[in-house]
């Protein structure tokens, strides 16, 4: 590792173009992409919110499908990025040598990481998006107050983004994304109340949960779902913000350090 | 054009770049000749404002390198050696995204698409998907995208690895065109015919170092004797000692083949066509033997 890694980036406007770039390759596969994307999360929330919902009385004052709703909101909102900024990135970076192809001409690695994190949370808002087209559709919510769900998508993705080109960074080979889904993406779901509030947890997981970045996301979302303004919004943002702007300056560093050896 | 002086390169312990000197000349080809892992890549690398150097001083195209790299690569085009074109567009899309990292406008690279095709010789294939396109295809495709900023200066590393020899041909038919029209070019290869055809200037480099500079017959000239005889048959050894050692003023064996190397090659092919038990063939010296003779016969992986 030398000094240089760790200098402070340097962006030309020309990282547009390489987020064109992701644009223009989505645009072609738009269907089966935004299926894929949706059908997954929206099975989860029909047929558990559906399912369990009809076993149990409301949770936290709502029905339980409408408590889901908020939850698979984040989840695939941070599964897009996550999936995008680890699997695609990868295949760009690594397998295809787009990035080194990139690199050739006048844009430097900086941009590209740039491009890759908002492209990944441009993933995110339209997973995010389709999910609160669903909800309102079915009627879960007709709130005014999640309109600020769409901003929010972007934030989200953005911390989930750079999160996610750290490991890309690092990765040897796909098979080791596993690890980050075992030891990160699985416990965010099981313990950031997507499926149930945290409140039901023991003492020591919920303070593991009060740090993971998916329970703020969902602390802001869900009370909007709910039509009612969250609390401690600013505490929330500036969580997920550092998250993502950590995650952006650790995924910098070690690209550098992997690709301008 | 580059110039580089006193350029060096560590990886750990590792000197991989030892003190390197380049100077460009406008509208020449130059050629990087040296073995595997003689640290051509890496002087590219370093060229290209991608590596720092630990050492010395860079320019490329009028731009300190690496502070300047992205200005000076608007003017730049390159050829890597493993392609990587875009497999997820057509061929005609490739360049229209490639334009546009260099800041042109689309309708300009579209206006530029029909001609990049010509002469890449893939107008009917505009359309077509990478995964469909030939070895030699794509090598072209790649040159063709080098050439979507119209570049000063073309780098190319080992353009025709890989291709067979009619793919070989074409390639070094479209980089004499670009010579031509006046564009200049650094390419590395190991392969001296490719090097011997193309190239105003060679340097030779092994480990790091570029151990001899000039144009392909003045590198022929300073380093070895200008007639080469091989020696091959169960007689070759017998004949290198008997007659060879008197009548060469070189020779080495690699394998069962004996390299005699001489000034007049005369005395010796009188004594070799007297023997039955050896076929031989007699050429004149060529970059090769120059290669082999300085960089040695020792196999580089």
């Amino acid at each position: 590792m030398r000094a240089k890694h760790f200098a402070p980036p340097r962006f030309s406007p020309r990282f547009v173009q390489v987020w064109r770039r992701n644009f223009l390759v989505w645009r072609k596969l738009a269907i089966p992409s935004m299926l894929g994307n949706l059908a997954d999360p929206m099975l989860y929330m029909l047929g558990l919110g559906y399912g369990l919902g009809a076993l149990m009385p409301q949770v936290e004052g709502i029905p339980y499908i409408t408590f889901l709703a908020a939850g698979t909101v984040c989840y695939s909102t941070m599964n897009s990025a996550t999936f995008e900024a680890l699997y695609s990135g990868f295949s760009r970076m690594h397998v295809q040598r787009t990035w080194d192809a990139i690199m050739n001409a006048p844009v430097n690695l900086d941009d590209i990481v740039l491009a890759e994190v908002l492209w990944a949370a441009s993933k995110s808002f339209l997973s995010g998006i389709a999910i609160l087209t669903i909800i309102w559709v079915l009627g879960l919510s007709h709130a005014p107050l999640t309109l600020w769900i769409v901003p929010l998508t972007l934030l989200i993705g953005l911390t989930f983004g750079a999160l996610g080109l750290t490991m890309t960074a690092i990765a040897p080979n796909y098979d080791f994304f596993m690890y980050y889904f075992t030891l990160w993406i699985t416990p965010m779901v099981l313990l950031c109340g997507v499926f149930f509030p945290v409140t039901q947890l023991p003492g020591v997981l919920q303070l593991v949960s009060s740090v993971l970045p998916l329970t703020h996301a969902i602390d802001l979302v869900r009370p909007l779902i709910n039509g009612r303004v969250p609390q401690h919004v600013a505490q929330h943002l500036a969580v997920l913000l550092a998250y993502a702007v950590v995650g952006f300056y650790a995924a910098l560093v070690l690209t550098r350090r992997r690709l301008l050896k | 054009m580059l110039s580089l002086t006193g350029v060096r390169k560590s990886y750990g312990a590792q000197e991989v770049v030892c003190g390197v000197d380049l100077e460009l000349r406008p509208g020449e080809c130059y050629g990087l000749l040296g073995p595997n892992g003689a640290g051509k890549t890496t002087t590219l690398r370093l060229a290209l404002g991608l590596t720092d150097p630990d050492a010395g001083q860079i320019t490329l195209l009028g731009e300190p390198i690496p502070r300047r790299a992205r200005e000076a690569r608007l003017r730049l085009g390159v050829v890597p050696q493993i392609d990587n074109l875009d497999p997820d567009f057509t061929v005609a899309e490739n360049l229209l995204v490639y334009g546009r990292y260099f800041g042109l406008r689309d309708q300009t690279v579209r206006a530029r698409i029909p001609h990049l095709l010509e002469f890449a010789g893939l107008e009917t294939r505009a359309h077509s998907r990478i995964q469909t396109l030939s070895g030699g295809m794509k090598r072209r495709l790649s040159l063709a995208r080098a050439l979507v900023n119209d570049p000063d200066l073309l780098l190319l590393d080992e353009p025709s690895t890989g291709l067979d020899p009619q793919a070989r041909h074409l390639i070094w038919d479209r980089l004499k065109q670009l010579v031509a029209q006046g564009k200049t070019i650094l390419l590395t290869t190991h392969f001296m015919d490719e090097a011997e055809r193309l190239c105003d200037r060679v340097s030779v480099m092994d480990r790091g170092r570029l151990i001899s500079t000039g144009t392909p017959q003045e590198l022929i000239a300073r380093n070895i004797e200008p007639q080469v005889i091989e020696v091959y048959g169960e007689g070759a050894a017998h004949w290198a000692n008997e007659d060879g050692e008197r009548l060469c003023q070189r020779w080495e064996r690699a394998g069962e083949t004996v390299f005699c190397y001489a000034g007049d090659a005369e005395p010796a092919l009188g004594t070799l066509e007297a023997r039955q038990d050896v076929r031989f063939l007699h050429r004149r010296a060529n970059l090769e033997d120059v290669f082999l003779k300085l960089t040695g016969r020792d196999l580089r992986d």
